[in-house]
C-alpha cells in the first residue's frame, strides 16, 4: 500500500474516532496539532488502526511515534 | 451491539426525557473508557447516568473516609471494579504460606467496604466479579491445590455469589461470564493494559457496559415479563399444518434436539416467573394438538398463559395478548424465526423486544444466551405461580361475560382482602411489585427489599400490604400503600401501587376505606396524596380526584372528618395488622 493511501486511511480513522470531520493529517502532524488527540484517544486510534490494517503494534511502538509520519512508517514496515 | 466508538459518540446526544440515575464508579485500574462506555450505553437503554468517577485506584480512600466526595455525591448505585489483575499482583506479594488465604482476605475487605458504604449511604452496590486469569504456575494441578491463584480466584467468585445472596443491596455484574463467552484474547489487550493500566479491551467495553446498564435498569424497574412464542420452526421444527403431528421435529434426534432444548429453556423461564404466550399463524385446533398429544413436547398447555393461533396479523394478536396481561409492550419479547413477521411486529409494536433469531435453529440458544435478556432485581415464590394466575384471570373474564351488571359480578366473586404490615414473608413480593408496577403507581418510587426493611423498622411509616382472594383463587399480594407521618394531623401517601391484574374490582375503594379508618384510629385528620406522572402511569392521573380528594398546589388532600366510606364488594379479612 502506498504511503498516501495509508495516510488517507488513517485520516479517516482520526475523523471517526475524534468525531471531527475537519481533521487533515500530514506526516508532520503531532498530537499537539489535533484537538482531542490525547493519551486516551490515542489508544482508541491505535486500536482502530490495528483493526483497519489487520495488524498489532507492540506496546513500545504505541508510545514511540513522534508524529503521523512515524506511525505510517511503522504500519508500512508491517505490511 | 454497538462498538465502543459508537457508544462514545452517544455522549454528545440528547439524554433529556430519559430516567436519570446517580452512579458512582470506583476502580483499582483506569476506568475512564469504562465510564464513557457506561454513559454511552445509557443512551441505548434510555437511562441518563449522572456519573461520578473516582480518581485512579481510590476505592479504599473514598469508601473509608466519611468526608469523601463519594458521599457528597450521594449516589444511588456504586459500581466497584476490583480487577483480577490487581488481585494477581496482591497474590504475588503474599508470603507463600498465605497464598491459600487470598480469597478469605479479599472477602473480609469487600465486607468492610460494603459495610462502610451502607453505614453512610443507602446506595446499592454493583460489584464486578473476577474474570479468570490462569497463571499456569501449577498447570491443571491448580484445581487440586488450594494455594493456587486459580483456586483462590474461583473460590472468591463463588463466595461472592453467596455474599450477594445474603446481602440484598449487593449485586454482581458477571464479567467472568462475559470473558467465558467472548474469550480472554478479546477481553484483554496487553498493549492497552501496558500503556494505560486499563484491563478491559475496547472490544469488551460495550459488552460490560451492556450488562451493567441492564442490571441498573432492573434496579430501576426495567425488565422483561413475558415471552411470546411463534410455533412453526421456532418452538418445533417444520410446519404443523403441512407436515402433521408425526413429522414435526422435536425430540432427541438431529435438529429436533435444538427445538427440544429451546423448549426446556422456555420452561425454565416460565418456572422463574416469565409469562409464556403463543402467537402463531395456524388453525387453533391444529396448533394446540402437539401441546396435548406429542410425547416429546416439553411445553404443555398449562405453561402457556395466553394462546393465540389464528390467521390475523401478529401485531394485532400481540395487542390482544397485552390486553389480557395488562403489561407494557416494552416488557415483552417476541421470538419468531420469520424475518418478515419480526419486522412487521417491530414496526407496529413500539418498545417490544424482537431478537433476530439466527437462521439455523441449532444456534437459537447460544444466540439467546448472549442477549442476556432476563435480568431481574428480585425473585419471589409468586414468580413460580405466575402462569397459573394469568390462566385464572382468563377464567374470571369468561365468568364476567355471564353478568350484565358489574356490581352483581363483583358480588359473585366473594372477594376478601387481607391487610398486613411489612413482614419478612411479604417483603420479597412487596419489593418486586414496587419494581414491576408501572401503570397503577402514583409516585413510582422503587423500593428494594432492603428499603422495605428500613421502612418496616421506622416509626415514621405505616405500610399496608393488601392481598386479595376470591372464588377463583388467591391473587396474593396485589397492592401496597405506604403512609408517612408528615404532621401531627396529616398522613402523606408516600406510595400507592397496585397490580393491574386486579383493576376494576373496587380495590382502590377498599384501599381508601382501609387507609382512612386506619388513619382515623391513629388520630390523623388529613390524607395528603401526590401524582407524579411517568410515561406509563396515565391510568391513575385522576386517581385522587376520583376518590374525592381536592387539589391544592401539587398535592391532593382528603379531610377524614367528612369522608364517607366508598362502595365496594371486598370483605375485610381478619388481619394480622390489628394484632400487631
Amino acid at each position: 500500500m502506498q504511503r498516501s493511501d495509508i495516510l488517507k486511511k488513517i485520516n479517516d480513522i482520526f475523523i471517526d474516532v475524534l468525531d471531527n470531520p475537519g481533521i487533515v493529517l500530514s506526516d508532520q502532524t503531532t498530537a499537539g496539532d489535533v484537538e482531542g488527540w490525547d493519551s486516551l484517544s490515542h489508544i482508541q486510534i491505535v486500536v482502530s488502526v490495528e483493526k483497519a490494517f489487520k495488524l498489532r503494534f507492540t506496546s513500545r511502538e504505541i508510545q514511540s511515534w513522534a508524529n503521523v509520519g512515524e506511525m505510517i512508517d511503522c504500519i508500512s514496515s508491517k505490511n | 451491539m454497538k462498538v465502543f466508538s459508537e457508544l462514545k459518540k452517544n455522549l454528545k446526544k440528547d439524554f433529556s426525557g430519559f430516567r436519570s440515575v446517580k452512579v458512582a464508579i470506583l476502580g483499582d485500574t483506569a476506568t475512564q473508557f469504562l465510564a464513557q462506555a457506561l454513559k454511552g450505553e445509557g443512551y441505548e437503554q434510555q437511562l441518563d447516568l449522572l456519573l461520578w468517577e473516582a480518581d485512579y485506584n481510590q476505592i479504599e480512600g473514598q469508601v473509608l473516609d466519611p468526608g469523601s466526595s463519594l458521599y457528597d455525591f450521594d449516589p444511588e448505585i456504586i459500581i466497584l471494579f476490583r480487577s483480577s489483575h490487581k488481585l494477581l499482583q496482591k497474590y504475588g506479594k503474599l508470603d507463600p504460606g498465605a497464598y491459600n488465604t487470598l480469597a478469605d482476605k479479599e472477602l473480609e475487605l469487600i465486607d468492610r467496604l460494603t459495610g462502610t458504604i451502607w453505614s453512610r449511604s443507602t446506595a446499592k452496590i454493583i460489584y464486578y466479579n473476577y474474570n479468570e486469569i490462569d497463571d499456569t504456575v501449577f498447570g491443571d494441578y491448580a484445581n487440586k491445590t488450594e494455594m493456587s491463584f486459580l483456586f483462590q480466584l474461583r473460590k472468591l467468585n463463588y463466595e461472592l455469589m453467596k455474599y450477594a445472596s445474603q446481602h440484598l443491596d449487593f449485586y454482581i455484574c458477571d464479567i467472568s461470564s462475559i470473558q467465558n463467552r467472548i474469550g480472554r484474547r478479546v477481553f484483554f489487550q496487553p498493549s492497552v493494559y501496558v500503556n494505560t493500566d486499563m484491563v478491559l479491551s475496547l472490544d469488551v467495553l460495550p459488552e460490560i457496559a451492556h450488562s451493567t446498564l441492564a442490571l441498573i435498569g432492573t434496579l430501576k424497574g426495567k425488565f422483561l415479563k413475558c415471552v411470546i412464542l411463534d410455533l412453526d420452526n421456532t418452538t418445533w421444527g417444520g410446519i404443523i399444518g403441512d407436515d402433521g403431528m408425526e413429522n414435526i421435529q422435536i425430540g432427541s434426534l438431529g435438529i429436533g434436539k435444538a427445538f427440544t432444548e429451546f423448549q426446556y429453556w422456555i420452561k425454565k423461564l416460565k418456572n422463574r416467573g416469565i409469562i409464556i404466550c403463543v402467537c402463531s399463524k395456524n388453525t387453533e385446533s391444529v396448533a394446540r394438538q402437539p401441546f396435548k398429544e406429542h410425547k416429546d413436547m416439553v411445553l404443555q398447555m398449562e405453561d402457556i398463559s395466553v394462546f393465540v393461533a389464528n390467521w390475523e396479523n401478529k401485531a394485532d394478536n400481540i395487542r390482544y395478548i397485552k390486553s389480557v396481561l395488562n403489561i407494557g409492550f416494552d416488557s415483552m419479547v417476541f421470538l419468531d424465526d420469520n424475518p418478515f413477521e419480526r419486522a412487521m411486529v417491530r414496526e407496529n409494536i413500539p418498545g417490544i423486544i424482537v431478537p433476530d433469531l439466527p437462521e439455523d435453529p441449532a444456534e437459537y440458544l447460544e444466540y439467546l444466551y448472549a442477549q442476556n435478556l432476563f435480568g431481574t432485581a428480585s425473585f419471589s415464590n409468586e414468580d413460580k405461580a405466575r402462569a397459573a394466575l394469568y390462566q385464572v384471570e382468563e377464567r374470571r373474564k369468561e365468568a364476567q361475560m355471564g353478568f350484565t351488571n358489574e356490581d352483581e359480578f363483583l358480588k359473585s366473586l366473594n372477594m376478601q382482602s387481607l391487610v398486613e404490615p411489612f413482614t419478612k414473608y411479604n417483603t420479597p413480593r412487596v419489593a418486586q411489585l414496587s419494581q414491576r408496577s408501572n401503570q397503577f403507581n402514583l409516585r413510582t418510587i422503587r423500593y428494594t427489599e432492603a428499603d422495605i426493611g428500613r421502612i418496616a423498622s421506622s416509626d415514621e411509616y405505616f405500610p399496608l400490604v393488601f392481598s386479595l382472594e376470591d372464588n377463583f383463587g388467591d391473587n396474593g399480594i396485589i397492592a401496597v400503600v405506604i403512609l408517612k407521618i408528615e404532621a401531627a394531623d396529616t398522613l402523606f401517601i408516600d406510595t400507592w401501587f397496585m397490580s393491574c391484574r386486579v383493576l376494576k374490582r373496587g380495590m382502590e375503594n377498599f384501599a381508601l376505606n382501609t387507609i382512612s379508618s386506619f388513619a382515623k384510629e391513629k388520630g390523623f385528620i388529613h390524607l395528603k396524596g401526590q401524582f407524579i406522572p411517568t410515561p406509563k402511569n396515565d391510568l391513575v392521573k385522576d386517581h385522587y380526584q376520583n376518590l374525592g380528594f381536592t387539589e391544592t398546589g401539587a398535592y391532593w388532600y382528603l379531610n377524614l372528618n367528612t369522608f364517607k366510606e366508598k362502595k365496594c364488594f371486598i370483605q375485610f379479612k381478619s388481619s394480622s395488622y390489628a394484632k400487631k
